[in-house]
């Protein structure tokens, strides 16, 4: 087990990267501590993948380094990092049978047979597998085999890290849930570092103790999920997080608030001590569809909004309303009985309504 | 749903028909025809059944000549298939650096049999050519024509340099073929590379293998022109492998009974031959 830690890391695969665009990863530092469970969340090609990849050694970052307790490993290959990774498809060794794959990497470290023995049915139980022990692993299901490769990570005990690259892309949904708590409960019996790349809010979050956000190249936020949901530090962390995701309105400053349209918003004293002093125009609100209060009467602090459109997912409400000339989506419960075309009274409560200006959130000094 | 009988739907298979017809039947149906015949002229055949077969596998000559054919080509697989592997193993991944190796190996496949034959028969000589002098200047007494050993090496010599490459081409692609996922894999589960040959590369190169293998043997254990142009199939007949002493009876004796059941007996052999090789790789590591 190791604390892994990235220093101004960044990378690009061009040999000569000219402008941030040829970039994977950007000037990025970032601490994943001993023993945690990790999740790495972020769209296709934000370079998830790539992070992964140099942790483990597979990818030499181009610039920065890579610490692993402290000590810089940037040099060493992935079998002297001593790390575990799990590939987002299946990579099994089709010669051998079941068992044999999972021994495979313990052979290798010179584990005595023994104690392989021990371990290979010991992970094969966790992972529900040891029927097919001795079977030829090339004659297993798309989802068997990810399983032999993930056990195949699994099976050291002795790793600085395992990493795990969207390992359940290939398994069904039923059996996706499942396997997620699986590698959460051995996470907690072996207490080993995990880092788990996922682009699903769900698996980040039904895993993870805390979350990492990747967007163009950068970790735009690291925290519970929680956190992610209620403070999300960038325009980018509250759409991605949450479904539907952030309303997020572009605006302009305005006395004692900000203004999009004909429609004025106040803000916190605080908030608008920041915006006097930044000279950005790049200024937007967000409100989560879960915290915008709608009602059927008119007060001071509400805005009339018209309600397109209503969808309802079962247990509760998706309603479109349309503010000035924004769309925003509003969560409601089963009981919302506004028709489409009917207007309605938003209100944004104040904790809720958060600032951004290019694109980070504007957070209260203490 | 009333069937419609239409019998004139036969005639849609009547080019596949004739296709193996002329492709196999009926040249090998000749064939069948001089064997179980003593055919003297138009006119005059007599039917003898199986007696040239008889004679055939009782021909010493011709037990000789098989037994060198199988030490030959059992040669030519034991050096040219771990060789070809070794080579594509050691050549680049890719790059300029990688197509100027595949163009320098192609080239002996460029050459045509007798050119084969005629660079060997010069290169390999004592007194004019480059390497039989460069070996007797070590101070070894080389002579191709005269020694039955030194005759032998220089043929196996000659057909590893002409048909090595191939191998090394065939295992090339297919290791080209293997993800990088798979080499990453076995990096991170600290395989050596003893281990990553052994599991991951030899498997996946299980395929373009047998058809390496097959080729080789099917082609070396055919092998005619080349040491008929290097050596004559001499010293002696030290040299001489089956389809030499086939075109010797043939053409040579006009004995076209005896050379007809020979060349099905031939056919048969690398038939049964090339069957065994491919069930033997393909069932070596089925389903226990």
């Amino acid at each position: 087990m190791a604390e892994i830690q990235l220093k101004s890391l960044a990378h690009s695969y061009s040999d000569r990267p000219e402008g941030p665009d040829d970039y994977a990863i950007r000037q990025l530092d970032h601490v994943w501590h001993k023993g945690g469970a990790y999740a790495l969340l972020g769209p296709s090609g934000c370079g998830k993948s790539t992070m992964l990849n140099i942790i483990s050694g597979l990818v030499q970052p181009s610039e920065g380094d890579v610490l692993f307790d402290g000590k810089r490993v940037n040099e060493l290959s992935p079998r002297d990092r001593n790390i575990a990774q799990v590939f987002q498809f299946p990579v099994i060794y089709d010669s051998m049978t079941v068992y044999d794959n999972l021994a495979f990497p313990l052979k290798n470290n010179k584990v005595p047979a023994s104690k392989i023995k021990a371990r290979v049915h010991e992970i094969a139980e966790v992972l529900e597998i040891e029927d097919k022990l001795y079977k030829k692993a090339k004659n297993l299901t798309a989802d068997e085999k990810q399983k032999v490769s993930m056990g195949r990570g699994l099976v050291r005990e002795d790793v600085s890290a395992i990493l795990f690259d969207e390992p359940l892309t290939v398994i069904d949904p039923q059996l996706k849930w499942k396997l997620r708590r699986k590698l959460k409960q051995i996470h907690e019996q072996f207490d080993i570092t995990m880092v788990y790349v996922t682009h699903d809010q769900l698996e980040a979050s039904t895993f993870a103790d805390k979350i990492a956000v990747m967007y163009g190249g950068q970790i735009v936020q690291f925290g519970t999920p929680t956190e992610l949901f209620e403070q999300p530090n960038h325009t980018f962390v509250g759409f991605f997080i949450g479904s539907p995701g952030m309303n997020l309105i572009e605006v302009q400053r305005c006395p004692r608030g900000v203004c999009f349209g004909s429609t004025v918003v106040a803000l916190q004293p605080w908030q608008v001590d920041v915006l006097k002093r930044t000279r950005s125009t790049n200024i937007k609100i967000g409100i989560r569809p879960e915290f915008v209060e709608v009602s059927s009467v008119a007060s001071d602090d509400t805005f009339e909004a018209e309600v397109l459109d209503v969808e309802d997912l079962g247990t509760y409400k998706i309603v479109t309303v349309q503010l000035d000339h924004e769309k925003m989506k509003v969560r409601q419960s089963e009981d919302f009985a506004a028709s489409i075309g009917s207007r309605v009274h938003l209100s944004f409560p104040k904790q809720w309504l958060k600032l951004y200006v290019d694109e980070f959130l504007v957070q209260e000094q203490q | 749903m009333q069937k419609v009988q239409n019998n004139k739907a036969w005639w849609l298979v009547l080019p596949v028909f004739l296709l193996v017809a002329f492709s196999a039947l009926i040249p090998l149906m000749t064939v069948v025809n001089y064997s179980v015949q003593d055919i003297f002229g138009p006119g005059q055949a007599f039917y003898v059944g199986t007696e040239w077969f008889k004679e055939v596998l009782s021909n010493e000559r011709l037990q000789d000549s098989l037994i060198r054919q199988f030490i030959f080509s059992g040669a030519v697989l034991l050096i040219q298939i771990p060789l070809g592997i070794g080579v594509a193993l050691m050549m680049p991944k890719s790059g300029i650096k990688g197509s100027l190796c595949l163009i320098l190996l192609a080239i002996p496949l460029l050459i045509p049999w007798n050119v084969v034959g005629t660079i060997w028969q010069i290169f390999a000589r004592g007194d004019i050519g480059l390497f039989g002098w460069g070996i007797n200047q070590l101070g070894i007494d080389y002579n191709y024509t005269g020694d039955t050993l030194d005759a032998w090496l220089t043929v196996l010599l000659m057909d590893v340099w002409h048909w090595t490459p191939l191998v090394a081409l065939l295992c090339y692609s297919g290791l080209r073929a293997i993800p990088e996922a798979f080499y990453q894999a076995a990096e991170i589960d600290r395989a050596s590379k003893w281990a990553v040959f052994r599991y991951i590369q030899l498997p996946r190169l299980k395929s373009v293998l047998i058809i390496a293998v097959l080729l080789r043997f099917m082609d070396s254990f055919m092998i005619y022109i080349e040491p008929f142009v290097l050596t004559g199939g001499g010293p002696g007949s030290s040299t001489t492998f089956l389809s030499q002493t086939l075109t010797t009876m043939a053409i040579g004796q006009f004995d076209l009974g005896r050379a007809a059941a020979f060349s099905l007996i031939y056919f048969l052999i690398v038939l049964l031959i090339s069957w065994l090789f491919f069930t033997a790789i393909t069932h070596a590591d089925k389903e226990k």
